[in-house]
């Protein structure tokens, strides 16, 4: 028995993962949640973060900021219109951000749920850079 | 009968016509395959929206109590109709083919003393109904400038779309668009985004029991919106396909109508030439001929 399950990811332009993986960990809304195989039906949020997906023998790194996520019948379904993958994040596209971010969080206006989601990506960003 | 030289403008006037149409072709058919390839990798992620959301809605534990995204206000009385178009013409019966559906949806609705609300994507819509429905047109949106449409213009809609649910403008939101289907065929489609329209899977009897976190409530609250967006973006993409398919197929008869005129008037030119030149021989024959 293959300890392998499929993974997709899936972008509203086009399809950037499917595959078999062996474990992906996802920053999902409330923490961090690593899936292996057989998990238990499950859908949930992503908040900005990393996916790590590792396959038999590499490990890929992508960076997101949103997205939706189902787990069935061990096929990991990720939907998201904001992911990359970590290498092609150059580094003053990373500057950029944390810079955009940092004028985000300091709106007054913004609510407790944006503050932190918000915070969470000048986390992630401020991570990589 | 026209003159020698009438027929020899009209000929170069209809080459030169060809020529257009026939570039127009070749320049929508390099198009056609960029926005077929975009309208087949977009397809998969509204698909599986849908899906992740039919889900949700069979497990919610509250229907009374849902998200009225996905349940809708309750009434029937106003619908907002999104009619979306593309910005330029010559490209065959796709703006007609839309507007000719969405017109038969607002009598429909109208028959039925029910408020009309549309809103326009794309100029050339909104020239087609402004003149019989401009009333109820409440806004207009148009992305001409734009040179490829993205998901933040979809975004832009859905916004404007969801605003006006919040203000409780309308009850039910139709969307029209046009289906890609192949380079020949491109179906109009109507498709309801409010409320949700769930369709059933005859073939999915099995129950799934899904973990949910955080719970089902917020998680649809966040989706439904989202999902809106992204169904207009999938209209967007098959209509952006279908243009381009639609125009290759209209430029490419024009061509073909244009070279069969060509032939034709290059005959009529030929066969009055001949006339000419027989009628001045008589002439000179027979002048020679009483002297």
């Amino acid at each position: 028995m293959s300890e392998n399950f499929n993974l997709e990811i899936i972008s509203p332009d086009q399809i950037l993962l499917n595959t078999a993986v062996k474990q992906v960990t996802i920053p999902a809304y409330e923490g961090l949640m690593t899936i292996l195989k057989d998990h238990i039906a499950l859908i949930t949020f992503l908040r900005p973060g990393f996916i790590d997906v590792e396959q038999e023998n590499k490990i890929e790194k992508f960076y997101v900021e949103e997205g939706t996520v189902e787990f069935f019948n061990n096929k990991l379904l990720i939907l998201t219109s904001t992911t990359i993958k970590l290498e092609k994040l150059t580094k003053e596209n990373i500057v950029k951000m944390i810079d955009e971010t940092k004028v985000l969080l300091e709106n007054p206006e913004i609510n407790d749920k944006e503050k932190y989601i918000i915070s969470h990506k000048l986390e992630t960003l401020q991570q990589i850079s | 009968m026209p003159s020698l030289d009438d027929l020899r403008k009209r000929i170069v006037s209809v080459k030169s016509t060809q020529k257009i149409t026939k570039a127009m072709k070749m320049v929508a058919a390099a198009k056609l395959r960029k926005a077929q390839e975009n309208a087949e990798r977009g397809r998969p992620y509204s698909e599986k929206m849908q899906n992740i959301i039919l889900n949700l809605t069979d497990s919610i534990s509250d229907p009374q109590n849902a998200p009225k995204l996905l349940i809708g206000t309750g009434r029937d009385q106003t619908h907002l109709c999104v009619v979306m178009t593309s910005d330029r013409g010559l490209c065959g019966g796709f703006n007609s083919n839309i507007c000719r559906l969405a017109k038969k949806y607002f009598e429909k609705i109208l028959k039925e003393e029910k408020n009309l609300k549309i809103i326009t994507v794309g100029s050339k819509g909104h020239d087609q109904l402004k003149r019989e429905y401009g009333k109820y047109i409440i806004k207009k949106l148009s992305f001409k400038n734009k040179k490829k449409i993205s998901f933040v213009e979809a975004n832009e809609v859905g916004k404007t779309i969801l605003d006006l649910f919040d203000k409780n403008e309308f009850d039910k939101c139709i969307l029209f668009f046009n289906n890609f289907k192949n380079v020949m065929t491109q179906i109009p489609e109507a498709q309801q985004i409010i409320p949700t329209e769930v369709k059933k899977n005859s073939k999915k009897n099995e129950e799934i029991f899904y973990e949910f976190e955080p719970d089902e409530d917020e998680i649809l609250e966040d989706l439904l919106p989202k999902n809106i967006s992204i169904q207009v973006f999938k209209a967007f993409l098959e209509n952006s396909a279908s243009e381009q398919g639609s125009r290759m197929t209209a430029m490419d008869s024009a061509t073909r109508n244009a070279g069969d005129l060509v032939n034709k008037l290059t005959i009529n030119y030929n066969r009055s030439r001949q006339a000419v030149i027989t009628k001045e021989l008589i002439e000179i024959i027979s002048g020679a001929e009483s002297l």
